[in-house]
């Protein structure tokens, strides 16, 4: 039998964020309580309005030793950046 | 002794010395996130006994302070159940002891919400808040634990076996209670025992569990804590707690 609990990666949205933010990662026995050690752990200082908590072991993340091939190509792609549209006087805070 | 000054010695004698011994788990909880969720726990508790205590020293007019009251009290002057004051034992036990009393403290709280005393209503509303998650968090446990592994359900059972008889005092009232319940200041801690039950119940069938249900209680029919009358163990928790306040009178953080 495994001894350790799983691994939880927690989001945290903030009082004015519109998105959840990965916080950290936390260690618990199930989603719920999950969810309580994340409130424990995180949000002490007044820090969020919602938890997210999702098992490390389900998340699929790209591999650091293909970082070449799955990102230089766009950094030669500069038409794909709208900055050479010229914008109108009349059209503020974009 | 006022029967109010005494009323908010027990809420705030017992929020404080539950803290005392929750705080007792910093480094040593079974795992990083549970040691800081039990300082928590003891944190929010603190503040709650703060606020009684206060209130308890305005009430009595002698110009004691929540530390007077905390640290210079001796332990036949303290009016916490005696339930909190019992060694934590193991996670097992402390989470049983902590099941036993946010059920009932949830309760209570809700019906000081009504108090006719308007500060005891205030404090009572803040805390429930505070409260109502310590209730659902300790619950969880026992659910987990009870229904986990042959280990971890045994140790469960145990631990409510042992503490079961602590938990009378929490719903038995003496004149000064009923004095109060009579003015509508204090909550009638008869009333809160058949929800108390209620929950118990439900928790304890979903967790695999036993509820005792032997009704001999200690400290119900001549004195318990709430009278100042103790289990040997109090005075070595304020010993510890009091030592330097003792030792170095007026000493500040």
């Amino acid at each position: 039998m495994k001894s350790e609990w799983p691994l939880w990666e927690i989001f945290i949205r903030s009082q004015h964020g519109l998105a959840h933010k990965h916080v950290g990662s936390l260690h618990a026995p199930d989603a719920e309580m999950a969810v309580k050690h994340a409130r424990d752990v995180y949000t002490r200082r007044n820090e969020g309005v919602s938890i997210w908590v999702v098992k490390s072991a389900d998340i699929t993340a790209s591999n650091p030793t293909e970082r070449e091939a799955m990102f230089e190509p766009a950094a030669s792609k500069i038409y794909r950046h709208p900055t050479f549209f010229p914008m109108p006087e009349e059209v503020k805070h974009l | 002794m006022n029967a109010l000054v005494e009323y908010l010695l027990r809420l705030g004698d017992t929020d404080v010395v539950l803290a005392e011994r929750l705080g007792e788990w910093v480094g040593h909880g079974p795992i990083l996130e549970e040691d800081i969720a039990l300082t928590n726990v003891g944190l929010d508790l603190l503040g709650q006994g703060r606020m009684w205590l206060t209130y308890a020293g305005e009430v009595e007019g002698k110009g004691r302070s929540e530390d007077d009251l905390a640290f210079l009290r001796d332990q036949n002057a303290f009016h916490n159940v005696q339930l909190v004051e019992l060694p934590n034992g193991d996670f097992a036990a402390t989470m049983a002891r902590q099941f036993y009393f946010d059920q009932a403290h949830l309760l209570l709280l809700n019906a000081l919400t009504q108090s006719t005393d308007a500060r005891v209503a205030e404090i009572a509303a803040k805390a429930v808040k505070e409260v109502a998650y310590h209730a659902e968090r300790s619950a969880d446990w026992v659910i987990r634990l009870g229904d986990g592994t042959e280990e971890s359900h045994t140790r469960m059972q145990n631990a409510l076996d042992r503490l079961w008889p602590y938990t009378g005092e929490m719903f038995s009232v003496d004149e000064i209670e009923v004095s109060l319940v009579t003015q509508g200041i204090a909550a009638d801690a008869r009333e809160l025992r058949a929800p108390w039950l209620a929950t118990l119940d439900a928790v304890c069938a979903e967790a695999t569990l036993t509820r005792p249900a032997s009704e001999w209680m200690q400290g119900t029919r001549r004195g318990g804590g709430k009278q100042g009358v103790h289990t040997e163990h109090l005075g070595h928790l304020l010993a510890e707690m009091q030592f330097l306040q003792r030792v170095y009178p007026g000493a500040l953080w």
